[in-house]
């Protein structure tokens, strides 16, 4: 029986064109990923400098003493008040001057300056001074009060920084203990009932912890240091909560990186006498340094990105203060309070929230980016 | 570990001392381990012992004064009760209610409720914990007597059916959560819609296709880089692109769905697509993840019988991946449900009464339903945000169960 030959397909590779239409809006997936990034760059920096530009006129509590005329550059002012600054920019009415000398109660005008018409002004009208956020102020100050001119992060960032190492405190030691007790002594069967527990643990959602650190932690420690010593709304029972909000993600981590290190190296240990703590504390834990200290830095990176634990437990208003027993609002407790009303674009408020949120977003980054370096540069690596 | 050699001279009490100090730190081990239990079980207490207790309530109106001609309130007729609504209220309240939504649409549960608060009204004065009503009731029987003379104590399940049922209320007795609900799921699932296909769409792109080169290495780079990035940073993302730049798609003013006057960008449509950027990196992890295990063998027998790459992928390598997929998405889903900062500056609604009807509707979600219940300093509203925490830990433990049940089902060796 004769075999009918197939038709010969030329053995060239055709081009399909929905594969290739195909591959194309696959790559458009993978790409949304980099749009999101840039998208927070551009936004965050956008709103950033806008916040850095942003005009804003305070009083300066200076009185015109006569009336003075449109072309009239030297004139006198109140003295109350703090000093004139020479190269600032003040404001009478509609017209915007620059100071170029000042004298007692003499000041030295350029008139009409940044394009507006100089104009006669009565006597009483008092000055205002242009106040910009400048990023030196904005990194040193220890003031936040940007509706008085004040654009310090400092209380913020330092609240924040408290909050997270507390929440590091509580949950390095913990998660690593129970990490090693996992990895290195329980039985199977206990580390299969107590990791569904750190799960669940790793899966409440964050508010409903603040809820907890409020409703528990913040009375239980009132109850314990007293309640003159501890407000009601405080860095520590944030800081505690969010350790515990923490632990699991610390533990877990830990505790892959402790089950990474080959059997070998525990046998080794053991076959020359060591005992279980001996291996796991000298041999094992050295040995997995790398992926812990990711694991840590990664935890750092969330405690201080977290958000509603602080915003419920550790008070409104920002306080530059070192005692973790008074309120102060964090960077992510600030962004949250005060985009919670209805926030108005290109106003103040709007601006400097992106300005706290670069911030935050870099030094999250930077955490990130350090973490995935240790993992990459220490890795051991056994054969 | 180098040892002096003078300490061999004493070798038997060198590993005594050796062994004590391991159970030691053995113990220190399992205490630390409890400790994280031990939290979880605090944590859950708490919110339970806020959820049921004791509460004086006061009635404006004794309901037993309502019956009509000795039919109980509750078993009266939808006409009895509406002459009953009306005979206690002003006209003008009963015409906005008929106003609303008309009497003649309206059952008699409704016109009930409706008698519930307006005419019986019964107001919450005082409230107690769990833990107070079963261990002080002594003292708390004292209070009521001289505090609140006129008031009855019940014994109150805050994580009521109604409480579920109900609408968002300024008052405590009788607010509910069925509007976050709905608000969690609709802002849940356009989440889900945006990011499941793009977020497997990228990991197919990386796992199958993707060559390594510098861009497909920045993209993954970027997406590990994502999944760090906090989520109320995602918020503000979504405030200026979402919310502002394309204020007038997801408001819906563009497609005339609204009222131009009135609306903005901060509807559900938003605060769906931003959770859905923010699980975004999360799916893409997961879904390569599950890609990868599919093993090649099965994409080479594909290969070898002729089939394009895209005709393996879609009959070979989606379907097997597809179990570690969803898990992936459920977690993904349960992470986003309970998310509560990016919305929270999208400009969640603070109070709305109106079940959620579209995309382009104002929303509050469950979190930050218990956010703003937190946030109150009236005791009762503690115990309405303990309920609601206790509705939302159900909702995530049966998506998690599913996406375990998931797992184990779909485990398959090759």
């Amino acid at each position: 029986m004769a075999i009918p030959t197939p038709p010969v397909a030329p053995l060239r590779r055709r081009t399909r064109i929905h594969e290739v239409i195909i591959q194309g809006l696959l790559f458009l997936c993978g790409l949304i990923s980099i749009f999101v990034t840039t998208g927070i760059i551009y936004e965050l920096s956008k709103e950033a400098y806008l916040f850095f530009g942003y005009q804003q006129w305070l009083p300066a509590h200076k009185p015109l003493v006569a009336d003075i005329a449109p072309e009239q550059t030297l004139f006198e002012v109140g003295t109350q008040g703090p000093a004139l600054e020479v190269g600032s920019h003040y404001r009478i009415g509609d017209e915007i001057m620059l100071l170029e000398a000042v004298d007692g109660a003499l000041v030295q005008m350029q008139r009409g300056a940044q394009q507006t018409e100089p104009i006669a002004h009565r006597a009483g009208l008092t000055l205002s001074r242009e106040v910009n956020p400048n990023l030196l102020e904005f990194l040193t100050g220890t003031a936040w009060e940007p509706h008085n001119g004040r654009f310090g992060i400092l209380p913020l960032l330092n609240s924040t920084l408290i909050v997270s190492s507390i929440a590091i405190l509580v949950a390095l030691p913990l998660g690593l203990a129970t990490a090693i007790y996992l990895s290195e002594y329980a039985t199977p069967t206990a580390r299969s009932r107590l990791k569904p527990i750190l799960e669940i643990l790793a899966g409440v959602p964050t508010v409903v912890y603040g809820f907890f650190a409020l409703t528990f932690m913040t009375p239980l420690l009132r109850a314990i240091f007293g309640s003159g010593v501890v407000e009601i709304y405080n860095m520590a029972s944030a800081g505690i909560v969010v350790g515990i909000l923490i632990l699991p993600f610390v533990s877990t981590v830990s505790e892959d990186a402790l089950s990474a290190v080959p059997r070998s190296l525990r046998e080794a240990a053991y076959g020359l006498g060591a005992t279980r703590l001996e291996t796991a504390i000298q041999i094992v834990l050295p040995a997995a340094f790398s992926g812990i200290a990711a694991a840590v830095i990664l935890a750092a990176s969330r405690a201080i990105g977290e958000t509603m634990v602080v915003a419920i437990a550790a008070g409104a208003g920002p306080n530059f203060t070192f005692n973790p027993f008074k309120a102060a609002e964090t960077m992510t407790g600030h962004i949250a309070r005060i985009s919670g009303g209805d926030l108005s674009y290109d106003s103040l408020d709007y601006n400097s929230i992106f300005a706290v949120g670069l911030m935050l977003f870099l030094m999250t980054l930077v955490l990130n980016i350090i973490s995935q370096r240790i993992v990459r540069r220490f890795r051991e690596v056994y054969e | 570990m180098s040892q002096a050699p003078s300490k061999f001279a004493d070798a038997s009490l060198q590993v005594n001392r050796r062994h004590v100090s391991g159970k030691l730190w053995l113990t220190i081990f399992q205490v630390a381990t409890l400790i994280g239990v031990v939290a979880l079980t605090v944590l859950l207490l708490t919110i339970l012992n806020d959820s049921f207790g004791y509460v004086a309530v006061e009635n404006k109106v004794d309901p037993d004064s309502l019956a009509v001609n000795g039919i109980p309130l509750d078993a009266q007729d939808k006409e009895t009760l509406m002459q009953t609504l009306r005979a206690n209220i002003s006209a003008g309240l009963y015409a906005r209610f008929e106003r609303d939504q008309p009497f003649a649409e309206r059952d008699a549960a409704n016109v009930y409720a409706l008698i519930q608060e307006f005419v019986i009204s019964p107001r919450i004065l005082e409230s107690w914990t769990l833990y107070d009503s079963l261990f002080i009731r002594e003292q708390i029987s004292e209070t009521l007597e001289r505090d609140f003379p006129n008031a009855e104590l019940q014994f109150r399940n805050w994580l009521s059916w109604n409480f579920v049922r109900a609408q968002q209320s300024s008052y405590p007795e009788i607010a509910g959560v069925r509007t976050a609900i709905l608000g969690s799921l609709w802002t849940i699932g356009i989440a889900i819609a945006f990011s499941l296909p793009v977020g497997v769409g990228a990991a197919v792109y990386l796992q199958e296709y993707a060559q390594d080169n510098q861009i497909n290495r920045i993209i993954q780079t970027n997406i590990n880089n994502l999944a760090g990035v906090p989520s109320i940073i995602y918020g503000m993302l979504g405030l200026a692109i979402f919310v502002r730049a394309f204020g007038l798609f997801t408001s819906g003013i563009a497609f005339g769905a609204v009222d131009p006057a009135t609306a903005n960008g901060r509807t559900i449509l938003s605060a769906g697509l931003t959770l859905g950027l923010l699980v975004l990196p999360l799916i893409i992890i997961n879904a390569q993840e599950a890609i990868k295990a599919v093993p090649n063998s099965l994409r080479e027998a594909s290969f070898g019988l002729g089939a394009t790459r895209w005709e393996t992928i879609w009959a070979h390598v989606l379907p097997n991946a597809l179990p570690g997929i969803l898990t992936g998405s459920i977690l993904a889903v349960s992470r986003a449900i309970g998310e509560t900062a990016p919305l929270i500056v999208i400009g969640a609604s603070t109070f709305i009464q109106v079940d959620p009807s579209g995309p382009f509707s104002k929303f509050t979600t469950l979190p930050i339903q218990i956010f703003q219940w937190t946030t109150r300093p009236q005791g009762a509203y503690h115990h309405l945000a303990a309920a609601a925490s206790l509705v939302l830990l159900v909702m995530l433990l049966t998506l998690n169960a599913t996406a375990i049940l998931l797992r184990n089902r779909s485990r398959r060796s090759y």
